[in-house]
């Protein structure tokens, strides 16, 4: 197993760069550093304009036409991107009261997002109203502890993907929170809602044995962290209590992170968490670099947040 | 002839070596946030995609339905505010035809939570926009059936929230050091041997705000009516508004 070395700086960190030796010298025939960015957003709440100059907040921040302004920017600087969006995709403004979440997913289609999970929020318009807006969709909804079988998303909605970017196997899974005392039941009507660690442990294994991952991603609308009620399951809390998860993107509690948590897993190796607040203010940015020449593997991997 | 197997040997070293290479290490991880500000263009193509939409809704939202006579805050009050007692009124007014339909009975009294109001109401002219600031939530309008006894719990936990949480129909008096001093319902005492028709919403009947006296309880009706359609429904109704503080919660100091 790489022994992973981990370097936390604030700024002026990409002096970094250039850690260890690069490179053996000729023989390669695969170039030499694979770069995967990974670009989230949670709890858009139907945030389609940004906020106005006069308001109290967030003043003139998000606006999805200037998150696609920037998306493309990334695309085009790295074409080894995924868009992703950890839930609570509906509910917050008059759009999604008048067209039931039909423009979020237009707009969330034409920005090429990759795969989102499911909020509680997302419910509702009830389990119909969400299967209603899934042909706006051009993106995957994945979801591992919602059991579907017996809802009319059954198999709109699958666990996992996994996603071949430049040789780098990307797997995404998704976990929802408890609906049971958030979301009313004739709204969520007969989905079940599974232990997310025990499926998370089950996703994380299939994602690395069998799918043969190079990278695994938990796509959670669980929330952050619950100080006051320990028990209750959460994204650091997942972290602990897994292994091979390299970062969870994190959603429902609206945390706003100075910068991504890292954290250690079950087998003591580090995983990011991360979380961008709410409303498309902020949009996060991760980015993994792989190397396929194999004495790096000495150097270990470094983070940079 | 004699090279062949050299020649197979080289590409076995060399498919066996290029497998070794495309072994991927991770080895660098950078994490950063970005804002979505006003530094960033906006893209012109996905602005002209919403702009039919944003026309739509702005126009709607934008359609006058009552006047306002004063600014009504929910700051403006200590147990109980004009906006408050004209959200609990409402939620009665609007909700008990429907459910006397259904079940030939009245709503008794109504609860709701202070935080529920999530915007003031403006002097001038009201539009659907205002409903909307006002409540925001999809949440809709249950009557949940409680005994006596749950009513007392209801009032102790008004007693100890010591906030204006809007009722309708509901009267309560607390002394300087918050005991009760009087509480009625339709301004007779409350009796523990009835059952009590209190309209709230979905959120605190299942619990949020801390309400736990809606369970249990001796029946459920869901009116399938949204709180902010109830409020629409009555500023289409209503000319005007002029709600008032007055005295259905107080506090008589000596």
């Amino acid at each position: 197993m790489k022994r992973r070395d981990f370097i936390q700086q604030t700024a002026s960190a990409t002096a970094l760069a250039t850690i260890g030796g690069l490179t053996l010298p000729s023989f390669t025939l695969l170039k030499k550093e694979t770069k995967i960015t990974i670009l989230h957003t949670n709890d858009v709440h139907s945030h389609i304009d940004p906020f106005g100059p006069e308001d109290g907040r967030n003043p003139n921040k998000g606006g999805v036409a200037r998150r696609a302004t920037l998306v493309q920017a990334i695309r085009n600087e790295n074409p080894n991107t995924l868009l992703l969006d950890a839930g609570d995709i509906f509910q917050g403004t008059p759009y999604f009261n008048y067209y039931g979440g039909e423009l979020e997913f237009k707009l969330m289609s034409k920005l090429k997002y990759d795969a989102a999970t499911i909020g509680n929020h997302d419910f509702d318009n009830g389990i119909d109203g969400l299967y209603a807006q899934l042909p706006h969709a051009e993106f995957d909804f994945l979801s591992a502890n919602y059991d579907f079988s017996n809802t009319i998303l059954d198999t709109h909605v699958k666990p996992y993907k996994v996603f071949n970017k430049n040789g780098i196997k990307i797997g995404v899974f998704g976990l929802g929170i408890m609906l049971d005392g958030l979301v009313l039941k004739n709204l969520y009507k007969e989905t079940i809602y599974l232990d997310p660690t025990e499926i998370a442990q089950d996703m994380s294994r299939i994602l690395k044995e069998e799918e043969h991952c190079d990278l695994i991603i938990c796509l959670s609308h669980l929330g952050y962290h619950y100080s006051e009620y320990s028990e209750r399951p959460s994204d650091l809390k997942l972290a602990a209590s897994t292994k091979n998860i390299d970062l969870i993107i994190g959603g429902h509690t609206h945390t706003f992170l100075h910068k991504p948590t890292i954290t250690k897993n079950a087998e003591g190796k580090n995983v990011l968490v991360n979380q961008v607040g709410c409303y498309g203010i902020n949009l996060g940015r991760i980015d993994f670099f792989f190397d396929s020449n194999r004495n790096k593997t000495a150097n270990g991997t470094s983070i940079i947040v | 002839m004699t090279y062949k197997p050299l020649i197979f040997l080289f590409f076995i070293a060399i498919l066996f070596c290029c497998k070794e290479e495309q072994q991927q290490h991770l080895t660098r991880i950078e994490g950063t946030q970005i804002s979505i500000s006003d530094s960033l263009e906006t893209d012109l193509e996905i602005d002209a995609f919403i702009k039919p939409y944003r026309e739509r809704v702005n126009k709607e939202l934008d359609s006058v339905l009552a006047y306002s006579v004063d600014t009504y805050s929910k700051k403006d009050g200590e147990l109980n505010t004009a906006i408050g007692n004209l959200f609990a009124d409402v939620i009665f007014e609007q909700s008990n035809p429907v459910f006397k339909q259904r079940t030939g009975r009245d709503i008794d009294m109504v609860l709701v939570n202070h935080g529920g109001i999530r915007s003031i109401i403006s002097k001038g002219n009201i539009t659907t926009r205002t409903a909307y600031k006002i409540m925001p939530f999809e949440n809709s309008i249950v009557v949940v059936e409680l005994k006596g006894s749950s009513i007392n719990k209801l009032i102790t936990y008004l007693l100890e929230a010591k906030r204006a949480h809007p009722i309708s129909k509901l009267k309560v008096v607390v002394d300087e050091d918050f005991n009760l001093t009087e509480a009625t319902i339709n301004s007779k005492p409350i009796d523990t041997s009835k059952t009590y028709f209190v309209a709230t919403n979905d959120y605190l009947y299942s619990g949020g705000d801390s309400m736990t006296f809606f369970q249990p309880n001796d029946s459920l009706y869901i009116l399938n009516y949204k709180i902010r359609n109830a409020l629409l429904d009555y500023f289409i109704k209503v000319d005007t508004i002029n709600p008032i503080i007055d005295d259905r919660f107080i506090q008589i100091k000596k």
